[in-house]
C-alpha cells in the first residue's frame, strides 16, 4: 500500500469515527448508511463479481434478523411471560445479558445463514440467467410469507427486540459503531478476497461459466462459497438491524424485498457492479439522496425508485465507476494507445475449397 | 394436518376444491399465455406481468364504481391494457429487445415497482382492497354438496374464449403470422419485410391485453390491491417453465393444474400459507427441472 | 506406444438424429491426430462427448487408462483433457494475464482449496506472461480479452489451454476464420506445443493444407460414422473421402 493510499484510508476512518459526534442529530441515518454499504457490497459478491442476478439475497438478512431476535427472546424470557407482557416491561435486560444475547444471536444467525446459503445454493446456483433470478425472487417472497405465518417467530404481528440497556450509553451510537465496523470488515475482507485466485474465479464464472467448467474450475464450489460469504455479512447486518429498529416485522424489517432487497441491487448497480468501490459509492449516493431529498417527494419516493431502476439499468448499466472507467479508456484510445487490430482478423479470402491441395 | 383427514373422510370436499381450483386456474392461463408470447417472441421475461393483471382489475373496478357491470369490464380492460402495453413498449420495452438478460430483467422489475407504487398512491387507486361482485349467484351440484360460484364458471369460459380467439388470431391473421415468424427467426423475418419493431409492439400490447382480461376476472373472483401483482408474475413464469414456451395446450394444462394444486394447498396448510406455497412451489419446480436436466448434463438457462 | 485416448463404439443421437454412430478412434500419447469431415458429420459432437458435455448413449471413452464417460466436464478437464471452442471462449471482461492466471492448473483438490484465498504466486504470473509471449500476445497482456480480435482470442484460448498443462488438447478448428498469414504461426505453435511440452493433440480442421502437414494420423467422419482412417497420404487418396467432400460422382 502506498503512503498516499494509507493516508486516504486513515482519513476516511477518522471521518467515519468522528461523524456521529459532529452530527449527532443524523446519527441513526448515518448508522443506516453503513447498513446500506454492507447490503450493496454483499449483493455485489454474487450479483456483480460473479454475474448471478440474485433478487433474493434479502433472505439471509431476514434469517439474521429473526435468529438474533429469537435467541434474545428465548435466552432470557419465558415464552408465556413474554407473550403476556407483549414486549413491554419484561424486555429490560442488564448490559451483559443484552450484549451476550446479541452476540450469540448474531453468531447463530450468521451460521444459520451460511447453512441456508450452502443448502439452497447447492440447488439454486445450478440455475442460470432468468431461472436463477426468478427463483431467488420467489425464494425471498416465500420466506417472508412463511415467516408471516409462523407463530413461533411472532407470525404477522412480529417480534419486539429487547430494550437497549441505558448503561451501555446511546443506542444509536452503539449501533452506528457496530455497523461501521461491519462495513469496514466487509470492505476489507472483500478487497482481500477479490485479489486472490477466488476473485479471478468469480470473474471467470461471470464472463463465461461454460469456459470455466471446460478449464476444470470447481465452479459449483466457488459459487457456493461466494453465496455463503454474502450470507454471513447480510446476517450480521440483519441481526443488529432488528435490534436497531427495535421491532421485527416479517415483510417490513426482515424479508424486506420491496425496500432493502431492491435497494441493495440498485445501489450496487448505480455505483458500478463488479467493482469494490462501486457498491460503496452507490450506497452513499443512494442513501444520502434518499434521506435528504426524498422527504420532499411526499409519497412519490418509491415510484421514483422504480423509475430510477429503469433509467439506471437502461442508461447507466455499468454504474458510475464503470462509466468513468469507460470514459478514461475512451480518452486513452483517442490519445493513440489504441490496440492495433490489424494483426489478425477473420478474413474473407481464406475460403479455399477443402482438399484443394490434395486434388491430383 | 387435520384438514387432510377431513378430505379423506369427505371426498366431496376434494371435488369441490378441485373444481374451484381448475376453474380459477383458467385465469392464470391467460397471464401465462401472455408471458410465453413475450418470452418466445422477444426473449424478455416481463417481471411486471402481475402489475398489468392488477391494472386490468382496476380498470374493471373503476367502471364498476360507475355502475357498469363487471362482465362488461373484461373487453374494456383488455382494450385499455392493449394501449398501456403499446405505450410501455414505445417508452421502455423497445430498448430491452436484444439487450442482455440483466437489463431486461431489472428494467421490467423497475417497471413493476413503478406500477405498484403508482397504483398505491392516494391520488390514483390507493392502498385499499377492492373487488367487483358481479352478483351472479352460485350453482349447486350433487344436492348442494358442491357449491360453485357462477362467476368462476364464467371466468373459465371467458378465459377459454379469449385463449381460443388468440389461437385463431395467431394462426390465421397476417399479424399473427408475422409474430410467429419473428419468434422463429427475427433476422429472417426482417429480411422478408416484416417490420419487427411493430411486431414486438403488437406482441407486448397483446400480452398486456391478455393480462387486462385476466385482471378483470381476478377482481370479480377475488380481490385486488396494488401489491399482489408479483404472485401473478410468478404463477405465469411457473406455468410457462413447466409447459415450455411454445406449448399452448401445455400452458393450459399447467395453469389449470396449478389452480387446483393451490386450492388444495390453501385448504391443507391454511389460507395464510397459500401464497407461501406458490412461491415455494416455484423454487421446487425450478430445482426439480434443473436436477432432471443435470442428469443429462444440461443446465437450465 | 500406448493410447492416451481411446474412444470405442461411441454413439450419440439427438432426438431422432444420429450424430455419432459407433465411432472408435484412438490417439497415442505424444501424437498429433486429425479429425476431418464435411460440415455436420459429427466432429464437434464427438468432442463434446469426449469431454463430458454431452452424455454418451453407448460406448466407452478411456483417457489415460480411466473410463471417463460418466465424469463431468470439470472433472475430465482436471484429468488433463482440455478442449478449445470453434467460436472462441475467453473471459471477455478480464485482461489477458488474468485469463491466464485463472487457467493455472489446480488438479489436486487440497492444493486448490489452500490456494483459493491466496494471491496468485509470482511464478504463475511469470509463466502466464511467457506463454502470452509464446502466443504473440505479450504486448496485449493488459487488454481485456473481449477487446482482442477473433484471431488473437484464438491464440489466447490456446495459451490458456497450455497454461493448464494438459496431457491432451482437443482443438476445434484452430485456424477457421483466421487471416491466412497467421495460419502458419498457429501451425508452428501447435507443433512446438506438441514437441516441447509433450502435449498430445487431436485437431478438427477444415483446412487440408494445415491438417495434412500437422497430423500423423487422420480420421475422416461422414454422417456420424467413421469413413476412413490412416496416414495423411492414405486419407487424401481415399476415394470415399473425396466423394464425401465433393459429392458422389
Amino acid at each position: 500500500m502506498t503512503a498516499a493510499r494509507a493516508a486516504g484510508y486513515a482519513a476516511l476512518v477518522a471521518v467515519a469515527v468522528a461523524a456521529p459526534f459532529v452530527l449527532p442529530q443524523y446519527q441513526s441515518q448515518l448508522a443506516l448508511l453503513w447498513v446500506m454499504v454492507v447490503l450493496a457490497l454483499s449483493w455485489d459478491i454474487v450479483g456483480g463479481q460473479m454475474g448471478y442476478n440474485s433478487f433474493g439475497n434479502i433472505v439471509f438478512f431476514g434469517i439474521g434478523v429473526y435468529a438474533t431476535a429469537v435467541v434474545q427472546r428465548d435466552l432470557f424470557f419465558d415464552i408465556d411471560e413474554y407473550a403476556h407482557a407483549a414486549g413491554g416491561v419484561a424486555s429490560q435486560l442488564a448490559p451483559l445479558e443484552y450484549l451476550g444475547g446479541l452476540a450469540l444471536g448474531l453468531v447463530l444467525g450468521a451460521l444459520l445463514a451460511v447453512l441456508a446459503a450452502a443448502v439452497l445454493g447447492a440447488g439454486i446456483l445450478r440455475l442460470r440467467g432468468h431461472y436463477f433470478a426468478i427463483c431467488t425472487l420467489g425464494l425471498g417472497i416465500a420466506m417472508g410469507e412463511i415467516a408471516g405465518g409462523t407463530d413461533y417467530i411472532g407470525a404477522g404481528s412480529g417480534l419486539v427486540t429487547p430494550l437497549f440497556p441505558e448503561l451501555l450509553g446511546e443506542r444509536n451510537r452503539f449501533f452506528y459503531f457496530y455497523f461501521m465496523l461491519l462495513a469496514f470488515t466487509c470492505f476489507g475482507v472483500l478487497g482481500a478476497v477479490y485479489r486472490c485466485r477466488f476473485g479471478l474465479a468469480l470473474n471467470a464464472i461471470r464472463d463465461n461459466e461454460d469456459k470455466a467448467e471446460a478449464m476444470g474450475l470447481r465452479t459449483t464450489r466457488y459459487k457456493t462459497i461466494a453465496w455463503c460469504l454474502s450470507a454471513v455479512f447480510l446476517a450480521l447486518a440483519g441481526g443488529a438491524y432488528g435490534n436497531f429498529i427495535g421491532f421485527v416485522d416479517p415483510v417490513d424489517t426482515a424479508f424486506a424485498g420491496p425496500t432493502l432487497g431492491v435497494w441493495m441491487i440498485l445501489m450496487a448497480i448505480m455505483g458500478g457492479r463488479g467493482t469494490l468501490w462501486g457498491p460503496v459509492l452507490g450506497a452513499m449516493i443512494f442513501h444520502v439522496s434518499r434521506e435528504f431529498l426524498w422527504t420532499y417527494l411526499l409519497g412519490w419516493d418509491r415510484m421514483i425508485l422504480g423509475l430510477l431502476t429503469v433509467l439506471i439499468v437502461l442508461f447507466l448499466p455499468l454504474g458510475i465507476l464503470g462509466w468513468l472507467r469507460g470514459r478514461t479508456a475512451g480518452r486513452a484510445a483517442a490519445a493513440g494507445v489504441k490496440p492495433s487490430a490489424a494483426e489478425s482478423r477473420p478474413s474473407s479470402s481464406t475460403s479455399q475449397p477443402p482438399l484443394s491441395e490434395s486434388q491430383p | 394436518m387435520d384438514n387432510i383427514q377431513l378430505l379423506l373422510q369427505a371426498p366431496v370436499f376434494s371435488v369441490q376444491l378441485l373444481v374451484d381450483g381448475v376453474l380459477v386456474g383458467a385465469i392464470f392461463v391467460l397471464a401465462a399465455y401472455g408471458m410465453a408470447l413475450v418470452w418466445g417472441v422477444m426473449n424478455i421475461i416481463n417481471v411486471a406481468q402481475g402489475e398489468l393483471v392488477i391494472l386490468g382489475g382496476y380498470v374493471t373496478w373503476t367502471l364498476f364504481t360507475f355502475g357498469v357491470h363487471p362482465l362488461a369490464g373484461i373487453p374494456v380492460s383488455a382494450a385499455v391494457l392493449f394501449f398501456v402495453g403499446w405505450g410501455m413498449y414505445r417508452a421502455v420495452v423497445f430498448r430491452l429487445v436484444e439487450r442482455d438478460l440483466f437489463v431486461s430483467l431489472l428494467a421490467t422489475f423497475g417497471i413493476s415497482i413503478l406500477l405498484q407504487q403508482l397504483m398505491n398512491h392516494n391520488l390514483v387507486f390507493g392502498p385499499d382492497i377492492h373487488s367487483a361482485d358481479p352478483g351472479l349467484g352460485s350453482l349447486l351440484l350433487l344436492g348442494g354438496d358442491i357449491v360453485i360460484a357462477n362467476i368462476k364458471l364464467a371466468a373459465f369460459a371467458m378465459a377459454l374464449a379469449v385463449a381460443a380467439a388468440l389461437a385463431v388470431f395467431m394462426k390465421r391473421s397476417r399479424a399473427g403470422r408475422a409474430i410467429r415468424a419473428t419468434a422463429q427467426n427475427n433476422r429472417a423475418a426482417r429480411l422478408m419485410g416484416v417490420d419487427t419493431d411493430r411486431v414486438y409492439a403488437l406482441t407486448f400490447a397483446l400480452n398486456a391485453a391478455l393480462c387486462g382480461a385476466a385482471g378483470a376476472l381476478v377482481v370479480m373472483v377475488w380481490v385486488i390491491h396494488p401489491f399482489i401483482g408479483i404472485i401473478y408474475t410468478v404463477r405465469s413464469f411457473m406455468i410457462v417453465v413447466v409447459a415450455g414456451i411454445g406449448n399452448v395446450a401445455g400452458v393450459a394444462a399447467a395453469g389449470l393444474g396449478l389452480g387446483a394444486a393451490e386450492n388444495f394447498a390453501g385448504f391443507i396448510l391454511g389460507a395464510e400459507f397459500q401464497a407461501a406455497f406458490v412461491f415455494t412451489l416455484l423454487v421446487v419446480i425450478l430445482l426439480w427441472r434443473s436436477f432432471r436436466l443435470g442428469r443429462r448434463r444440461q443446465v437450465l438457462r | 506406444m500406448s493410447a492416451l485416448l481411446r474412444v470405442s463404439e461411441v454413439s450419440k443421437s439427438f432426438g431422432g438424429v444420429t450424430a455419432n454412430r459407433a465411432l472408435s478412434l484412438s490417439v497415442d500419447a505424444g501424437a498429433i491426430a486429425g479429425l476431418i469431415g464435411p460440415n455436420g458429420s459429427g466432429k464437434t459432437t464427438l468432442f463434446n462427448c469426449i469431454v463430458g458435455r454431452h452424455p454418451v448413449d453407448s460406448g466407452s471413452v478411456v483417457f489415460d487408462g480411466r473410463e471417463i464417460r460418466h465424469r463431468t466436464v470439470p472433472q475430465i478437464a482436471r484429468l488433463g483433457l482440455l478442449r478449445t471452442f470453434q467460436q472462441t471462449r475467453v473471459y471477455g471482461a478480464m485482461d489477458c494475464v488474468q485469463n491466464m492466471q485463472i487457467s493455472a492448473p489446480q488438479r489436486d483438490a487440497e492444493n486448490a482449496r489452500q490456494k483459493l484465498f491466496r494471491k496468485v504466486p509470482a511464478a504463475v504470473t511469470e509463466k502466464a506472461e511467457s506463454l502470452l509471449e509464446f502466443a504473440g500476445l505479450y504486448e496485449k497482456r493488459r487488454l481485456r480479452a473481449g477487446e482482442l480480435s477473433f484471431g488473437q482470442q484464438k491464440l489466447l484460448e490456446f495459451a490458456m489451454a497450455l497454461m493448464n498443462e494438459p496431457k491432451m488438447l482437443l482443438l476445434d478448428e484452430p485456424t477457421a476464420g483466421i487471416n491466412p498469414t497467421l495460419i502458419n504461426g498457429i501451425m508452428e505453435r501447435l507443433l512446438r506445443a506438441n514437441a516441447e511440452l509433450g502435449i498430445t493433440l487431436l485437431v478438427i480442421e477444415h483446412n487440408m493444407r494445415v491438417i495434412m502437414n500437422l497430423a500423423q494420423h487422420i480420421y475422416c467422419l461422414a454422417h456420424g460414422s467413421l469413413l476412413a482412417a490412416g496416414t495423411p497420404q492414405e486419407v487424401r487418396e481415399d476415394p470415399r473421402v473425396l466423394s464425401a467432400y465433393l459429392g458422389a460422382q
